[in-house]
């Protein structure tokens, strides 16, 4: 099956084949982001804005602030977890606390979801 | 491209969704198929069910949609049974209990803990007494807000009220109206006393008059959510009442039309109106929406309007006793943070009984008003124990508190909030002083940027954060001041960001000792913020640990429910069965 992905109640969640997966409210570590001037975002994820798949990983991208220097915006694209068998439809998510790079770009899974 | 909800919305939506969830309660919430989950939790909203948050599946919060507050004479007993039959969950809440009901900030009635298979029974209970849950949430109509006290009030001009009754019997199960690109709030005014909150909400009937006739101006684009605060703008329109259910037909399908169904973060109305302006608005509207001439304004009488404007004059939220243009008297009871036990909500209804005619109205401050009690009974009503707790002259930090749902049981949120405003109040009581002539002081805390507890338009406003503390990750909340409506709106100014919320209280209590020292004779605090910029005010602000205890520090959003004596995620027993057995679950 393919892998279902998006962002659900006002981007409260990112929902993976019909299955809560990633919440706002969690601190992710950024780094080599232009979120910010600070070294590593500590940045607080607010709300989903934009999901897709880039099998394997699940991506977004997440409006939040970082709660060093205040800044506040939408990432670039960050890797929240994988689905790595696509058939049995499994979700690894990363760990937020760790240190996360955001790209520039990924398939969406649906333009303009 | 129309969003993923579009799509789901096109399935299945409005009414008919009602047969589909009361089959899926028959047969249990294990009949709902895994990978439509979604798709029926998006929709269940329309019929005011919204699946709670991680760690609660299977768990409802429903909302009761109660136009304008009013609850009718009989009703708010079957409200209280069925918040104490079916309102429980696995875990108590430390302050209220295990069974309440929340009278919320667009005087409706939301009850958590709900078990998909209870509907059919609460549905039927409900509907006995004309209550509904129909819109309560969802993409339409949304509950009817107004005057709380219309129809009754000295103040009043038009009585709003009738008029609020016809756009809620016109426009509820409507199929016309009931899939919109998005929610769609209404308020309704009648007073010169401005508290309908016309200015927050996406259209909005004023009194105004015309030609010696009295009527309504027309505003539209007001909301609050997401950073992107709007004050509804002036369309120059007025309309007589008998009118006023076709302008406001014409103004939601202009939305249905022209509302943004591509991409949800863009589809309120106020930012149609940032597109387009109060001139291009009317005119679509008048070319496309209605088969009459629409009239220009009329003269409106926003410089009388005290509600929430800051002077501390006026009824303002309604709390005590005061006179109905028929003689007898409302009294309006103080609600912290809006909740109440059942037990409480099954006394008032008998209170309700004895000493008014049972009617029973609630506010857009999270408060409930008893009605109709004639003179020679108040001071019995005031001798009642219930209202010891529950007062008709609280502490102004008790009365001004607002508080959304955070994190207890919202998906959005990022900090607790009720039961964190509670001890907040309790604190400020004991520990400020208000100079005397500020009996209104209002501080609202919203969990997140959704601002569902209407921070931008409080004295104090508090929105969840998080900051570090000692390195660790913990609750905050930026504070903002100077918030109001009245005859010039005014949001907040956001002047203090991310301050750990066990240091909230101390900094009130140094804003308020500093605004004390600083004002001018008579200065009310709206004007004392106005007068001065976010710098200077950021001084006036300084956070300060306190003997204030806070329980909530500690990131209550990644628990299953934060009260619980062990709140770990992987602790919760949720999802239940109908008897509230855990079942067994893949993630
Ligand atoms: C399960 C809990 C809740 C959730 C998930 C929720 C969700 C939301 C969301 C997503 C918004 C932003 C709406 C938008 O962008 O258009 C919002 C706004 C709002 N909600 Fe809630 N809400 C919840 C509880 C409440 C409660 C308890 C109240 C009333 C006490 C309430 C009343 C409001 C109000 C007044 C707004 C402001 C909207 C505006 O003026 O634009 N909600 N809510
Ligand atoms: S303001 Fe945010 S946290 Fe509070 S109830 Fe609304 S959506 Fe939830
Ligand atoms: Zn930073």
């Amino acid at each position: 099956m393919t892998t279902d992905v998006h962002q659900l109640d006002d981007g409260a969640w990112i929902s993976v084949n019909d299955s809560r997966e990633v919440n706002v409210s969690d601190l992710w570590l950024l780094a080599r982001s232009d979120f910010c001037e600070c070294e590593t975002t500590d940045f607080l994820a607010e709300g989903f804005v934009k999901v897709g798949v880039d099998h394997p990983n699940i991506e977004a991208r997440i409006a939040g602030q970082c709660i060093a220097c205040g800044e506040s915006g939408v990432t670039d694209w960050l890797i929240v977890g994988r689905v790595v068998d696509p058939d049995a439809g499994d979700f690894y998510g990363v760990v937020h606390e760790s240190v996360h790079f955001p790209e520039k770009r990924t398939r969406l899974a649906r333009p303009g979801e | 491209m129309p969003s993923k909800v579009e799509k789901w919305k096109d399935e299945v939506y409005g009414n008919e969704i009602r047969e589909h969830l009361l089959e899926f309660a028959e047969q249990g919430w294990e009949s709902i198929p895994e990978d439509e989950h979604d798709a029926w939790f998006e929709r269940f909203k329309w019929w005011g069910l919204y699946h709670q948050r991680s760690g609660q599946e299977s768990y409802f919060m429903m909302r009761i949609g109660t136009p304008n507050g009013v609850i009718k004479p009989g009703q708010l007993e079957v409200i209280g049974e069925v918040a104490k039959e079916y309102a429980t969950g696995p875990a108590d809440n430390p302050e209220f209990g295990d069974a309440y009901c929340d009278w919320t900030t667009r005087q409706s009635i939301q009850l958590h803990w709900i078990k998909l298979e209870d509907i059919p029974e609460i549905f039927e209970k409900l509907e006995s007494v004309g209550l509904t849950t129909q819109q309560a949430c969802g993409d339409s109509w949304r509950n009817i807000v107004g005057c709380p006290v219309a129809g009754k009030d000295k103040h009043e001009h038009i009585d709003a009220w009738p008029v609020a009754e016809e756009l809620h019997e016109t426009f509820k199960g409507n199929d016309d109206y009931a899939n919109l690109p998005r929610k769609w709030k209404v308020a309704v005014t009648g007073c010169d006393e401005g508290c309908g909150q016309g200015d927050i909400n996406d259209l909005a009937f004023e009194p105004a008059e015309k030609d010696g006739e009295l009527g309504f101006n027309v505003r539209v684009g007001g909301g609050l959510s997401r950073k992107e605060a709007r004050l509804a703008r002036d369309i120059d329109v007025w309309v007589p009442p008998e009118q006023a259910a076709d302008v406001a037909a014409g103004m939601s399908a202009l939305f249905n039309e022209y509302g943004d169904r591509d991409d949800r973060f863009n589809a309120r109305i106020k930012f149609l109106m940032d597109e387009w302006g109060p001139e291009k608005m009317r005119q679509v509207l008048q070319d496309e929406f209605v088969d009459f001439e629409l009239e220009t304004a009329g003269e409106d009488m926003r410089d009388q309007y005290t509600y929430n404007s800051g002077g501390n004059e006026g009824h303002d939220d309604h709390v005590g006793v005061h006179e109905q243009d028929d003689g007898n008297y409302y009294v309006g009871l103080n609600v912290l943070v809006g909740r109440m036990g059942a037990d409480d909500t099954l006394e008032l209804a008998d209170i309700a009984e004895e000493y008014g005619s049972g009617e029973v109205r609630l506010t857009q401050r999270q408060n409930v008003i008893i009605m109709d009690v004639p003179e020679e009974n108040l001071e019995d009503l005031k001798n009642e124990p219930l209202l010891e707790d529950y007062s008709p002259e609280p502490s102004p930090f008790m009365r001004g508190s607002i508080a959304c749902t955070g994190t207890e049981y919202c998906s959005l949120s990022i900090v607790e909030t009720k039961n964190r405003q509670v001890r907040y109040a309790r604190w400020l009581k004991d520990n400020v002083e208000l100079p005397a002539d500020h009996e209104d002081f209002h501080i609202h805390l919203s969990g997140c940027t959704a601002s569902c507890a209407q921070p931008q338009i409080a004295d104090v406003s508090l929105r969840g954060m998080k900051t570090r503390k000692d390195g660790e990750p913990v609750e905050a909340l930026d504070i903002g001041l100077g918030g109001g409506l009245g005859e010039d709106p005014r949001f907040a100014d956001w002047v203090e960001m991310r301050v750990p919320a066990d240091e909230v209280p101390g900094a009130i209590e140094n804003l308020v000792n500093n605004f004390k020292d600083r004002r001018e004779d008579g200065e009310t605090f709206r004007d004392f913020v106005e007068a001065r910029d976010e710098d200077t005010l950021a001084d006036l602000v300084e956070p300060e640990e306190t003997d204030y205890h806070d329980p909530y520090m500690h990131n209550t959003k990644m628990t299953w429910y934060p009260y619980a004596e062990d709140d770990d995620m992987q602790s919760s027993p949720a999802p239940t069965n109908g008897a509230g057995e855990p079942l067994p679950s893949d993630d």
